[in-house]
């Protein structure tokens, strides 16, 4: 079961999170080689809401949002690498040199955490193996087609570049008064907020009702498997004040969601990218 | 302003001037500079207790940058509710509606700073558009991006500021936004130029910028003068 690799990757890391999740660090693994053979559909859910509360009230150290982002770099790389060289895939012309810019980018990613990391004296995790059609490496998953189908590979790809948006967002308080690491960070950040606007237009301009920025939680694709990318996103209230219609001005429900992307917790992303993880 | 030597007066009468002045979009850049200088002499030549008279104050701390986040907005918020109050001509309902958007999104953010900072909160600025043709996609589009580029790079490089990480987390939720407005403004003028060379470095990361730096460039679209003097380096 890939969340085992997941787990013994921050394990690496963070020699307690079994504890942090279960005190029973046995019965822990055996409940996911149970989960495996009966409800390998609701996992997910059952995963998500463990990792929340596990890692949703604690703070991350350096490392391991460095290694986490790296993680996260890997996917999304790798994803564009193949997306690049499958024959036939992308349309020639701008299409292929915009999902190449963005491939460089996260390429450069990789590299750069890598580097970050070494530099801190620490280890870089390894690349895990994928499966993009997030079957947990059946290959067999809800995107089967991502390399033959150019408009569920976009889709995919704007589900990667929301989530990592919020992925980084949701870390940037575990790197408060770190100095450079946290402007490192905010300034990859940005840039996955550009891809994402970017990869968002690029399906609209192939008929997907998508805006560049996110409209409540709507995921777009209209596929249940990508929603918790979006849920919370249609948050209108911000430290306590409604944004909605805000001071008298006419800003509408959509337009107050939009106005503020929203965070994930470490938690709620693994678990997002968990069916992509062999 | 009191005790000011002739000189630091002279210094800070070029400085008015030097905000007031029709600037070409272009140039603003290449003054960048001297603005910057100006307002280190604005800061030699006050006093503490007189840092009221210079202008707005933005104030010391997480209310500093907040407030320096706010006078962003407002400049952002001020010329956006002039572009879509008559569109350039040529502007086709699709790029009407990405900038309705944006316009609802930068007031929407101007609006929520104001009620954050309650009582800290900085007055209204006074901006100066006269460098911008309303009526031009050229300028208009050359202006949007410049700010939102300017804006992205202006919360990438204030987050280490922060004390506190909630408004960190705050500023970090706005400034995906503003990327995602800059990706987009840049693809209407040239395709595939959402994230290039420009603003995205060899490593793949985006600009960051420090409040003078960022000041010194929005100056000449603001008349109001800013004093900045407080707010956090480290």
């Amino acid at each position: 079961m890939n969340i085992l690799n997941i787990l013994d990757e921050i394990e690496k890391v963070d020699a307690e999170v079994y504890e942090r999740l279960n005190p029973r660090r046995k019965a822990m693994k055996e409940f996911f080689n149970f989960g495996t053979k009966v409800a390998a559909a609701s996992i997910p859910f059952a995963i998500g809401s463990m990792f929340k509360t596990a890692y949703g009230q604690t703070t991350a150290s350096v490392e391991q949002v460095l290694q986490y982002a790296l993680t996260l770099e890997y996917l999304e790389a790798e994803f564009y690498v193949k997306g690049v060289a499958a024959a036939g895939l992308i349309p020639a012309g701008a299409s292929v040199a915009a999902i190449t810019t963005i491939r460089d980018h996260e390429n450069q990613h990789v590299a750069f955490l890598r580097s970050a990391i070494t530099g801190l004296g620490k280890t870089p995790v390894s690349k895990p193996t994928f499966d993009f059609s997030a079957g947990n490496g059946s290959g067999t998953g809800p995107f089967a087609t991502v390399f033959t189908n150019y408009d569920i590979f976009l889709a995919v790809a704007q589900v990667f570049e929301d989530t990592g948006v919020r992925a980084y967002k949701g870390q940037a308080p575990n790197l408060l008064r770190q100095g450079a690491v946290l402007t490192a960070a905010l300034n990859i950040h940005s840039v996955e907020g550009r891809h994402a606007a970017k990869i968002r237009q690029m399906r609209k301009a192939r008929g997907a009702n998508v805006k560049p920025w996110i409209t409540g939680k709507d995921n777009g694709i209209g596929l249940a498997a990508v929603q918790p990318s979006y849920d919370g996103e249609d948050l209108d209230t911000q430290a306590g004040i409604k944004i909605t219609g805000i001071n008298g001005q006419s800003i509408s429900s959509n337009a107050a969601t939009e106005s503020f992307d929203e965070p994930l917790t470490m938690g709620q992303v693994l678990a997002i990218v968990d069916p992509f993880i062999v | 302003m009191k005790n000011l030597s002739k000189a630091e007066d002279q210094a800070l009468i070029k400085e008015q001037d030097f905000f007031s002045s029709k600037l070409e979009r272009r140039s603003f850049l290449r003054f960048a500079g001297a603005g910057a200088a100006g307002i280190a002499l604005v800061a030699a030549g006050c006093k503490k207790d007189e840092k009221a008279e210079v202008g707005v104050y933005l104030g010391s701390g997480d209310v500093g940058i907040l407030n320096y986040a706010y006078a962003l907005e407002q400049l952002e918020a001020a010329f956006y509710v002039q572009v879509a109050t008559s569109f350039y001509s040529g502007a086709t309902q699709a790029e009407k509606d990405i900038l309705i958007d944006i316009r609802d999104h930068e007031v929407a953010h101007r609006e929520f700073f104001k009620n954050a900072l309650g009582a800290n909160a900085i007055g209204g600025l006074e901006v100066n558009f006269s460098s911008i043709n309303f009526s031009d996609r050229t300028s208009v589009l050359g202006t949007a991006k410049a700010f939102e580029d300017l804006g992205v790079s202006a919360y990438n490089g204030a987050g280490f500021l922060f004390r506190d990480a909630g408004y960190l987390t705050l500023a970090g939720k706005i400034v995906s936004v503003e990327a995602r407005h800059a990706a987009t403004i840049r693809e209407l003028i040239a395709p595939n130029s959402f994230a290039n060379s420009e603003v995205i470095d060899a490593n793949g990361l985006d600009k960051s910028r420090m409040p003078a730096e960022v000041l010194s460039i929005a100056g000449a679209f603001i008349k109001t003068k800013i004093n900045a003097n407080d707010l956090p380096t480290s």
